[in-house]
């Protein structure tokens, strides 16, 4: 069964898990930041944070790590690798995740805007304390997909040599050569840890139209 | 050489690889369109498996969801290493093309269930009623419904997976990004043609992205 493999894999692993979480975490900042962006009155806000998503959704993330990592040295600007492996992974998916904030912010009823002008809050007062925490929750569940989405492009960061999981595995078929245990052991590690999150996502989700509903 | 303060940008350069770039965007496209007409009809497959009696539907289930929780690039290893260890060989894009099929086709399958899932149950008791033999229902009744809603969604994976086929280089397909790095490990010159590689992504990933939007709207608008 190669139980022997898996010390080295966990140890791969580990650095999947701090990857994933690492780049998550900015991912939610840059989110925010561009999801609100896209929405400000100020027209070269708008075009800077569509611009952003735009470019970073519309090209491929392992162009991008690549980029980070071999063409910015030509700009004097060097890179370790796990810096831009969580700069590529957090600049992506925090793309996407700014539609995610924008859609969820324009589903908040016009109602609740209505009334909170009415009751002269600053806008600034309106979005913290109205629109995003009615918006926080219609986030939730698109979020968790991403997060899976982001736990498997993690093993992207193995081609520019950080030594996730991923990496550990393909190291050590080349070094052992015993292919179909190091590949079962690493498809069944991702699949226990993103599994797991997939029912999360499903909880939250059957939570959330259930409050709905009510 | 190199000026690591200002970086210039060397035109002649990036021109002089462009045509070889282009030609290998061809593949690019080959590949996604030749994975995403397999994952289209595995897609099918598994969500009718889906449908199937619990012996068969479970496991079905299991594989779909096994597809979709493990990430493509170890799907595509464990085709390109573990295959030929019992036999069987393919050729690099081949493999690469059934790793895309497979695991879009867990993706699209969702897209088919929720599809048939939107057609009305009363449909399904009309043609009953009407004595429509089962594959008269689906092909005359249940598909042409169920298809229309599919197809911008259809139409997302299809960019969604054109842009994952960079994958397939480390399986040494020479689709785009191979190409960049051949011709980057030949001239010690890197930005010229990953950058051209992100804007031939870009390129034709955000006018389609735009299409499929499109539609969308006036999908929205017709129902």
């Amino acid at each position: 069964m190669g139980f022997d493999l898996v010390p080295i894999l966990l140890r791969g692993l580990d650095v999947t898990v701090r990857l994933t979480l690492t780049s998550a975490a900015l991912a939610f900042a840059i989110a925010i930041v561009a999801g609100l962006g896209r929405l400000s009155p100020f027209a070269p806000i708008r075009f800077l944070a569509g611009a952003y998503v735009e470019v970073f959704r519309g090209t491929s993330v392992l162009v991008q790590m690549f980029w980070f990592f071999f063409a910015l040295p030509l700009f004097g600007i060097t890179l370790t690798p796990f810096v831009a492996g969580v700069a590529a992974l957090a600049l992506n998916i925090g793309a996407y995740g700014a539609e995610i904030v924008r859609g969820a912010i324009r589903s908040v009823p016009t109602g609740q805007i209505e009334a909170s002008i009415a009751l002269n809050m600053t806008p600034a007062l309106r979005m913290r304390r109205v629109v995003l925490p009615q918006a926080f929750v219609l986030m939730l569940p698109p979020f968790g997909n991403l997060l899976i989405e982001l736990l498997k492009a993690t093993a992207l960061v193995s081609l520019i040599t950080i030594p996730d999981v991923t990496f550990q595995g393909v190291a050590l078929q080349q070094t052992t050569g015993r292919t179909t245990e190091i590949f079962l052991w690493l498809l069944v590690l991702y699949f226990a840890l993103a599994y797991p999150m997939t029912l999360a996502v499903r909880w939250v989700e059957r939570r959330a139209s259930a409050y709905r509903k009510a | 050489m190199f000026d690591f303060i200002t970086f210039r940008w060397d035109g002649e350069f990036a021109l002089s690889i462009l045509p070889q770039l282009l030609r290998a965007a061809v593949i690019t496209l080959q590949a996604t369109v030749v994975g995403f007409a397999l994952a289209v009809v595995i897609g099918l497959a598994f969500a009718l498996l889906r449908r199937g009696p619990r012996p068969i539907s479970w496991p079905a289930g299991f594989v779909v969801e096994f597809l979709r929780s493990t990430p493509l690039l170890v799907q595509l290893y464990v085709l390109y290493f573990l295959l030929p260890a019992y036999g069987i060989r393919f050729d690099a894009f081949t493999t690469g093309v059934i790793g895309l099929g497979l695991h879009y086709g867990a993706y699209l399958s969702e897209v088919y269930r929720a599809g048939i899932a939107s057609v009305d149950e009363g449909q399904w008791e009309a043609a009953t009623a009407l004595n429509f033999g089962r594959l008269h229902i689906w092909r005359t009744i249940v598909l042409p419904q169920a298809v229309p809603p599919m197809v911008p969604a259809f139409g997302n994976y299809f960019i969604v997976m054109f842009k994952e086929t960079p994958l397939l280089s480390a399986i040494t397909v020479t689709e785009l990004m191979q190409t960049a790095k051949i011709i980057g490990s030949r001239s010690f010159n890197y930005v010229e043609p990953y950058t051209l590689v992100g804007a031939i992504f870009f390129l034709m990933s955000y006018p389609a992205a735009l299409l499929v939007n499109r539609l969308e709207a006036r999908l929205a608008r017709n129902r």
